[in-house]
């Protein structure tokens, strides 16, 4: 039975990317890759982690794949370890392409690096961590699923996660600077301003597809009174889908590009909108890369700018959001920056009812789009949708308890929010924070009413 | 007899102790290492201050949210765990063996309590391997070393046991027992066993990257 499930499940998803990849792959190639890539590029941390590892299975209850598969023990962390890494040192890299296949199927699916599960083994063993040496080996190999691979391309190519041309980004900043000026007039978008205290960036999305965004944070900005620019060059999107195929040499570009940006326009500090991924990428794994311990220049997530000005008196609530709102804290600032106390702090001010959902803070439960998967694109939709069940259940009682609109601060989160939502039926309303405060916050005088 | 009894009791024991102690250095070092040369990252990020938070909040019992979970598992393997190094440092039996050869000698568990943290430690081992069995996403991750393994701790206590009570054959359980507490010192350092002495590292590893840069409890 577990038999016949298991060959299925490679089986039922079509993904170009990967078959095409795998096409190409003669076993001499395959035994070489990994073993560049292990005796490259890994050592002390792999060994012992896999060596330590008791298969006592305590890391299962934190995977939310587990827990929405009914317990399926290939879905727990170190089932899926199991299943890639371990077979790998095992064959010594002497494995076949549908291995690869299979492989590079649970890294780039089936994991969202949440990092949960780093919180429940008793040895911290970073399972995220092994998952991405697997997609580090198939993104060498050349196997990759077909979105998230093009994504990269576009990051190779332009800098930004969206294939956004050069003139295109300049064009949305003015567009939305008028936009918002019919609303507060004298409302700038400052672009490429020397020494401002502050270079506020976004991901290529938000341009693309989500431009009341660069709106909304222009009028908080303005309005809080802030002495902030954003670059007319590359270097504006901190956005990074080459950090989760495992390009690492691109995601060292990209923050390169970024950090210079940045030093270019001689900015005391970054403030990034409300994105999850990104911040990982800048504050945990991309400056690594470069050799930096830490960012060269201090980085923040909106979250803890939205704490401060609140603080500091910048930004004023006018009146409360009415609907119950409950908050849901990704990986990337939570568990990656332990936001989630500002994050409540701010929801409450401006909000009437806060629900609280079940587990929350370090404990919440992944919205199962993070660490790349959502960009794995429609072929595997479903599939993350399913392997998230726990997630709706969670809403769902959060729901009862009168919650009617979720926050979430961050994309990938939204997005995959927004699946689980409509998928189980739950009839909840997604937002960023930054929507609620340029909802609720006090505003210069408008021209309009 | 009693030759094989001199030689397990004599000079195995010295050779067992070289290598138990020898081949941990061996595989820290070695470990500290390679670190060194190929994940620098962790000497960067180490730090002793979240390193013990971390430490310290997994091994008291209950204070993670994994363990409060699994009340029943917390508790078997703390006992487990605490009967498994405490019994054999404080065994009346050992430590006459140690006066006698050297002439030092310090607290000693009462015989019942001892008796009792023998037991525990076997049906410890009968738990943990019952669990292997029963819980699917265990048996998923077992193969036939973990059960191995479970068996070379749970012998020497079963032995000892056994030669205690003067059951019959109990010279023979007591060269078992000498024995087989023998191969597991020298089975620690190089298999799985070795988790006892990498926790602290992992565990620290985690706790500095989840403390010290981001800020936030890994338990
Ligand atoms: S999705 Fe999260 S909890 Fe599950 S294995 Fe990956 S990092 Fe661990
Ligand atoms: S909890 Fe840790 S030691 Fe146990 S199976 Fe999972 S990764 Fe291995």
């Amino acid at each position: 039975m577990a038999e016949s499930a298991e060959k299925m499940k490679t089986s039922k998803i079509i993904d170009k990317g990967i078959e095409e990849g795998a096409a190409n792959l003669s076993s001499k190639k395959i035994e070489k890759v990994i073993h560049d890539v292990l005796q490259n590029e890994t050592g002390a941390r792999l060994k012992t982690y896999v060596e330590t590892c008791i298969h006592c299975g305590l890391c299962s209850d934190a995977c939310h794949f587990y827990l929405s598969h009914d317990k399926d023990p290939r879905y727990s962390p170190a089932g899926k370890v199991k299943q890639t890494i371990w077979k790998i040192l095992k064959a010594k890299g002497k494995v076949d392409a549908d291995f690869i296949k299979k492989a590079c199927e649970i890294a780039f699916t089936e994991c969202n690096l949440c990092r949960r599960c780093a919180m429940y083994c008793p040895f911290g063993i970073d399972v995220s961590y092994l998952i991405s040496i697997v997609r580090r080996i198939c993104f060498k190999l050349g196997v990759v699923p077909q979105y998230i691979a093009d994504t990269a391309h576009s990051h190779a190519s332009t800098l930004n996660q969206m294939w956004v041309k050069d003139d295109e980004w300049i064009d949305t900043l003015f567009w939305q600077e008028e936009e918002a000026a019919d609303e507060i007039p004298n409302l700038r978008i400052p672009v490429e301003k020397q020494g401002a205290d502050i270079f506020y960036s976004v991901i290529g999305p938000e341009p693309k597809f989500r431009s009341q965004l660069i709106y909304q944070a222009a009028v908080i900005m303005n309005t809080a009174g802030v002495n902030w620019t954003m670059p007319a060059t590359p270097g504006w999107d901190n956005s990074d889908m080459c950090m989760y195929i495992g390009e690492n040499e691109m995601m060292g570009r990209l923050k390169k590009a970024y950090f210079d940006t940045a030093m270019r326009l001689k900015v005391k500090r970054i403030v990034m909108g409300e994105c999850g991924h990104a911040f990982r990428s800048i504050y945990d794994q991309g400056n690594r890369w470069l050799g930096w311990k830490m960012p060269p220049i201090p980085v923040i997530h909106a979250i803890e700018f939205y704490y401060e000005l609140l603080k500091e008196g910048k930004i004023r609530v006018a009146k409360k959001y009415e609907k119950g709102v409950t908050f849901h804290d990704p990986c990337n600032i939570v568990r990656g920056r332990g936001l989630h106390e500002m994050a409540r702090y701010v929801t409450k001010a401006f909000t009437r009812e806060f629900i609280e959902m079940h587990p929350n803070r370090e404990h919440n439960y992944c919205c199962c789009a993070g660490g790349g998967v959502i960009n794995c694109g429609p072929p595997f939709k479903k599939k993350r949708v399913e392997g998230d069940r726990i997630k709706a259940e969670q809403l769902f009682a959060a729901k009862s308890r009168g919650a009617e609109t979720i926050i979430a601060p961050c994309h990938n989160c939204h997005g995959g929010l927004e699946d689980i939502v409509h998928h189980y039926g739950l009839g909840m309303e997604i937002k960023f924070l930054g929507d609620i405060i340029y909802e609720c916050m006090e505003k210069p005088e408008s021209m309009g009413e | 007899m009693h030759e094989i009894y001199k030689f397990v009791s004599g000079p195995l024991v010295w050779l067992a102790f070289i290598i138990f102690v020898g081949g941990s250095l061996y595989r820290l070092i070695s470990m500290a290492i390679l670190a060194k040369k190929k994940d620098g990252l962790v000497y960067e990020y180490f730090s002793l201050k979240y390193a013990f938070r971390s430490i310290y909040h997994w091994l008291i019992p209950f204070c993670s949210r994994n363990s409060q979970q699994h009340p029943w598992l917390t508790l078997v393997t703390f006992a487990f765990h605490v009967s498994l190094i405490f019994t054999p440092l404080f065994l009346l039996a050992h430590i006459i063996l140690i006066k006698e050869s050297w002439d030092i000698s310090w607290w000693f568990l009462p015989e019942g309590m001892a008796d009792f943290l023998t037991i525990v430690v076997i049906a410890g081992c009968v738990f943990l391997g019952i669990r292997r069995i029963v819980r699917p996403e265990v048996r998923y991750l077992t193969n036939t070393s973990d059960f191995i393994i479970l068996a070379l701790v749970g012998l020497p206590f079963i032995t000892g046991f056994w030669s205690f009570h003067q059951w019959p054959g109990s010279t023979f359980m007591g060269i078992l027992h000498i024995f087989s507490g023998e191969v597991l010192l020298v089975m620690i350092p190089f298999t799985r066993l070795s988790h006892m002495i990498f926790f602290p590292f992992t565990r620290g590893y985690i706790g500095s990257e989840f403390g010290a840069v981001r800020n936030v409890k890994d338990w």
